[in-house]
């Protein structure tokens, strides 16, 4: 190896991902040896408070140090799938094929997640025949499955169909000690009646952007309603996770990042000492937290969006720009990591990128500690 | 894009008409094999090399100067004759394997394409490997070496194959260098080439050099492009209206004056290794090796003598995203270097265009864009015209030869040709997500 130091070595821009990558990795390897405690359960609760308690997917060489989970109360985990965006058979089997990627990879994860939550839009038009290829196609998950609405399933039909298939679209659940509510968030004033729209019309200006005719979504007063009386008999020292397709914060407007009635329905949750509010609808790595409420978006199986220009929280480690000519790029599904506290850890499965974690001590701490790894490639 | 606007470098001449059927050009179609594994024997190679580059020109016809200067020439290994002459001594010389029966020519024959016709190569004891050899035509032009791009530069790559125990075997830098070392012509030229005494690093820049003057971007394709519409036969010209259309072969393969080869340098996951292999079970042993070893050596056994070669791309990066995946080849000269893809699998290139056509092989990885092409029969034949088009003039013959070869076997068998799949009378998730019954 004569005179290297004469010769500059031009490193590829691939190369240059390797390393990125094999440091990584290395990360992975330590996580592993720690893993290995849970083989003792003497030193569980030491390998909890390191911290590993990262939920990789498949096959990735990582065992979760599961071993302070048990008995109720004690955390846990669920995985998620969101925004599949599924047209009628023929139109576009690549939306397809991306959700059976998500179920592929949720149903490999080991130990299994205690259940798998749908984040809404499984539908992009909200016709049956969409809405039955996704039902079909989710019976596949092996853990039990918990659905969300999204305003792609609803506004062709006004939910019947999707009503049909997987029951009401509010409701609320309990699973080890954590308190789980589901909203339907994406309600809005009929824009449609006055105008003489017909069904189809009416989910075509909701399935668009920077439309004026559409209104913003709300929760909705009878919604709220349900919720603050379903919340009366709950302890506020009780963890309340909440879903809601849309942010439950006013982000921006033209492309319904919103809802109306945000401030009404957080005002409702912060008794609460600890509130997380999970939310489809962005695609994308989205992080807030106003008050006690700390929130995550979920990435989706069909596109990524950009992010807004403007009203990003300043919480938000943002998620690189997917290569354009990568269709699966910028997509994903992810884990929810439930301390025993009930706070969670929110694991970014991106599909072609390095995972992404947004720890709930993050939120908690403003950003102070915990910062997630920034991707460390360049936005095209 | 309709039509591609194709710059043509001051001095060529377009009027020199050479449709891919004309059969006109040097005879160079490949002759019987008679020296070992098959190939050419050394000293005809050269003959027809020679007769092939009459002068070596740099920048080489048919590329621009200053992306030539900029972005292909590697800093400390400037183009000289000498780095050139020593590099075609190397390319040629047996010596480089350790039992003597191998050199660089051998896989990358100048009579086969600057690849061996196989659909993955045999080393030495007739060890066969598990991928197939790309032609070293062009290759300078690629952003990164391997199927799996795990070589950033030519230099790097020329290095891997010569210790590679089941290519040319030897154990180490040292052994190979050996008989090098004890030649003093090779002593002298080294001297002259780089200054200093033999060593493997400059063993390496050496045969890149030389393998930088092996640019052939002479085609009936780049005569059409440059005005002479006559260049490519009408079915050529409708299958250059399919392949950046219809058939989407551009979104991968674009192919313009900055971007000659037709390749986005990038690797995906079109489903080929899906076809036989399990994945999943693959990534888990490949990570558990690669966790203990990281050595570049390690990396290249993988993916040459084990069947975790079949998840390609995945072995470098460890990306999921890239399990499976390969790098796009060029769709220059690609007439006649079959057989296909990554693991030689399809002989021809109606084959090739059937994969596509009906989705590649459906796998939880597969390429995005991949997706049924619903092109019809006759249309399957004019992709395929075009694609011969590519093959630069000098290898006219050949290039017809194999034009007739192909078409012979693809009337013969068309294992891949899949019209439900292809015209989407089926879809490839169906039977998965609904039963054989389908969706209702």
């Amino acid at each position: 190896m004569s005179d290297n130091t004469k010769i500059p070595h031009i490193k590829s821009v691939e190369t240059r991902h390797l390393e990125e990558r094999e440091s990584m990795f290395r990360g992975l390897q330590n996580l592993d040896r720690r893993s290995f405690l849970k083989v003792s359960t003497g030193a569980a609760a030491a390998a909890l408070a390191a911290g590993a308690s990262n939920h990789f997917h498949s096959f990735l060489p990582v065992n979760v140090a599961y071993a302070a989970e048990g008995p109720a109360g004690q955390g846990f985990s669920f995985a998620y799938i969101s925004d599949s965006h599924l047209y009628a058979k023929k139109t576009n089997e690549r939306f397809v094929r991306q959700l059976l990627r998500a179920v592929d990879d949720i149903n490999k994860i080991d130990p299994q997640p205690d259940f798998v939550f749908y984040g809404g839009d499984l539908a992009q038009l909200g016709r049956k025949e969409e809405l039955d290829l996704g039902a079909q196609i989710l019976k596949s998950i092996k853990a039990p499955l918990h659905m969300m609405v999204g305003e792609h399933d609803w506004y062709f039909d006004m939910g019947q169909h999707w009503n049909e298939l997987f029951g009401p679209q509010t409701y609320s659940f309990d699973h080890k000690g954590v308190h789980f509510v589901v909203l339907m968030s994406v309600q809005e004033k009929d824009f449609w009646t006055a105008r003489g729209m017909s069904p189809a019309e009416r989910m075509h200006t909701v399935a668009g952007l920077d439309n004026a005719l559409q209104s913003a979504f709300e929760v909705g007063a009878p919604q709220r309603e349900w919720l603050r009386k379903d919340l009366e008999k709950v302890p506020t020292s009780t963890p309340l996770i909440v879903f809601s397709h849309s942010p439950l914060y006013k982000l921006y407007r033209p492309w319904n990042f919103w809802t109306d009635d945000a401030e009404d329905v957080q005002a409702i949750l912060q008794r609460f000492e600890r509130v997380t509010v999970l939310h489809g609808h962005t695609h994308q790595v989205l992080s807030n937290r106003i008050g006690n409420i700390q929130f995550h978006g979920m990435l989706s199986t069909a596109w990524p969006w950009p992010y807004a220009p403007q009203g990003l929280p300043a919480l938000t480690v943002q998620m690189n720009r997917p290569n354009p000519f990568d269709p699966n790029d910028g997509l994903g599904d992810g884990t929810i990591n439930v301390h025993p506290d009930g706070l969670v850890d929110m694991l970014y499965n991106l599909w072609n990128r390095n995972p992404m974690q947004v720890r709930a001590s993050y939120l908690s701490s403003g950003g102070k500690s915990d910062v997630p790894l920034a991707p460390t490639l360049a936005s095209y | 894009m309709k039509k591609l606007v194709w710059v043509r470098a001051p001095g060529m001449t377009a009027s020199i008409y050479l449709a891919c059927a004309a059969g006109t050009g040097l005879s160079l179609a490949a002759d019987p094999a008679t020296g070992p594994h098959g190939a050419m024997p050394i000293a005809a190679q050269e003959q027809r090399l020679d007769k092939l580059i009459t002068r070596y020109a740099t920048p080489p016809a048919g590329i621009d100067p200053v992306a030539w200067a900029s972005i292909y020439m590697m800093t400390g290994n400037e183009l000289t004759p000498d780095r050139i002459a020593l590099g075609r001594k190397l390319y040629f010389d047996t010596r480089l394997s350790k039992d003597g029966t191998l050199a660089c020519a051998t896989c990358h024959d100048v009579s086969r394409g600057f690849s061996d016709h196989r659909s993955v190569s045999e080393g030495i004891g007739d060890h066969l490997g598990k991928r197939s050899a790309p032609t070293t035509m062009n290759a300078a032009l690629l952003q990164s070496q391997f199927w799996d791009g795990r070589a950033p530069s030519l230099d790097e790559q020329a290095k891997l194959p010569i210790l590679n125990p089941i290519e040319m075997g030897h154990p180490d830098a040292a052994s190979a260098m050996a008989s090098v070392n004890t030649d003093p012509t090779y002593q002298a030229m080294f001297q002259k080439a780089y200054g200093r005494a033999p060593n493997y690093d400059d063993l390496g820049r050496a045969i890149a050099s030389f393998e930088r003057t092996l640019i052939f971007l002479d085609a009936p394709f780049d005569r059409y492009a440059a005005g002479d519409l006559k260049a490519m036969s009408l079915a050529a010209q409708r299958g250059l209206d399919l392949f950046n259309n219809k058939a989407r072969c551009v979104s991968c393969h674009m192919i313009n004056s900055s971007n000659p080869l037709g390749t986005d340098n990038l690797f995906h996951n079109i489903g080929v290794s899906a076809r036989t292999k399990n994945f999943e079970a693959l990534a888990g042993q490949a990570i558990s090796v690669l966790s203990k070893n990281n050595d570049p050596k390690e990396l290249d056994k993988l993916a040459i003598e084990t069947d975790m070669s079949e998840l390609g791309r995945f072995l470098v990066t460890k990306n999921r995203g890239d399990i499976g995946a390969f790098k796009t080849e060029q769709v220059r000269n690609v007439g006649i270097t079959g057989p296909y893809m990554h693991d030689g699998s399809l002989k021809t290139l109606w084959d090739v265009v059937d994969h596509y056509n009906k989705g590649g092989e459906t796998n939880t990885y597969l390429d995005g864009g991949i997706e049924p092409l619903n092109l019809s029969e006759n249309e399957i034949d004019d992709v395929v015209a075009f694609l011969f088009a590519l093959t630069d003039t000098r290898f006219a013959a050949q290039n017809e030869a194999a034009f007739r070869e192909q078409q012979a076997l693809a009337a013969k068998s068309r294992p891949l040709r899949d019209n439900a799949l292809a015209h989407r009378e089926m879809l490839p998730f169906e039977q998965r997500v609904m039963g054989p019954s389908g969706l209702k």
